[in-house]
């Protein structure tokens, strides 16, 4: 193979920083789903990678296994969206006080 | 040393990555989202598991991806184009990212990491399947309880209330 592991951990790396970014710095409800998913991916490229390299089948199997669950993830997370919206007609966090101590 | 469709593939998640976040209407962002969701796939294809690439192609770009598309559309025409955030926090997001990136890359880089290669056959998607149904198989069942569990759940808390709910919208 001509990349290397390091090259695709590299990426990983770098999406994690972005999303670390977007849950730090964003408001928005809709928005920090979204970093959520580039982790959940960054997460997903490194299993593939390392099981590719070592090279083991486990690595696609767990992939798989991350990229459903993720799915049930999305689901319920925009459904919360959906109540959160219609209770405070916002989709700030900011705004979500009701579980605030 | 990386090829040109790793580096075409890694400008095009991590630009669109960014752009996810930083672009002003969400609409436009949760498609940049979908370039990210892509790019993956294609990092997949690149690490010969085509299976897996094909499966992110599915659920992600083409189920996710679209329902966030969705979601984003239900919420109001203001709310969609307002950015909400601090600049000070902004700012110190970036911080954190850019120490993030480094220091982690420079243990990556440090590591054993950079002195695997391969040169052996990829994994046969065959192996996965049967992985699944000797070794996985109760964790297949769960996963499968679980997404049903979820969606019904998602169904549940989304749905309307009747119409006596004065947080209603009316």
């Amino acid at each position: 193979m001509t990349n290397e592991l390091v090259d695709f951990t590299l990426v990983s790396v770098a999406l994690l920083a972005i999303g670390i970014y977007g849950l730090a710095v964003k408001r928005n409800f809709i928005r920090m789903l979204f970093a959520v998913e580039i982790i959940i991916n960054a997460a997903n490229l490194n299993l593939v990678a390392f099981g590719r390299f070592l090279p083991h089948a486990g690595g696609q199997t767990l992939a798989l296994f991350s990229i459903a669950i993720a799915a049930a993830e999305v689901a319920v997370g925009l459904s919360l969206i959906i109540v959160a919206y219609r209770m405070y007609q916002n989709v700030d966090i900011a705004d979500f006080r009701s579980l605030k101590g | 040393m990386a090829d040109a469709a790793f580096l075409a593939l890694t400008v095009i998640t991590i630009g669109s990555a960014i752009a996810a976040l930083e672009m002003r209407s969400l609409i436009y962002g949760s498609i940049a989202l979908m370039g990210t969701l892509g790019g993956i796939a294609g990092f997949f294809f690149l690490l010969d598991a085509p299976f897996v690439a094909l499966f992110q192609l599915a659920v992600y770009v083409g189920s996710i991806a679209v329902l966030i598309l969705f979601t984003v559309m239900l919420v109001k025409r203001e709310l969609i184009f307002k950015k909400i955030e601090d600049r000070k926090r902004k700012f110190a997001g970036i911080g954190l990212m850019l120490i993030i990136m480094v220091s982690l890359g420079a243990v990556f880089l440090d590591s054993g990491i950079k002195t695997i290669t391969t040169d052996e056959p990829p994994v046969d998607f065959r192996d996965i399947g049967a992985d699944f149904v000797i070794y996985y198989w109760p964790a297949l069942i769960l996963m499968g309880l679980i997404l049903a569990g979820s969606v019904t759940g998602a169904l549940i808390l989304a749905r309307r209330e009747d119409v006596e709910n004065d947080q209603r919208v009316s």
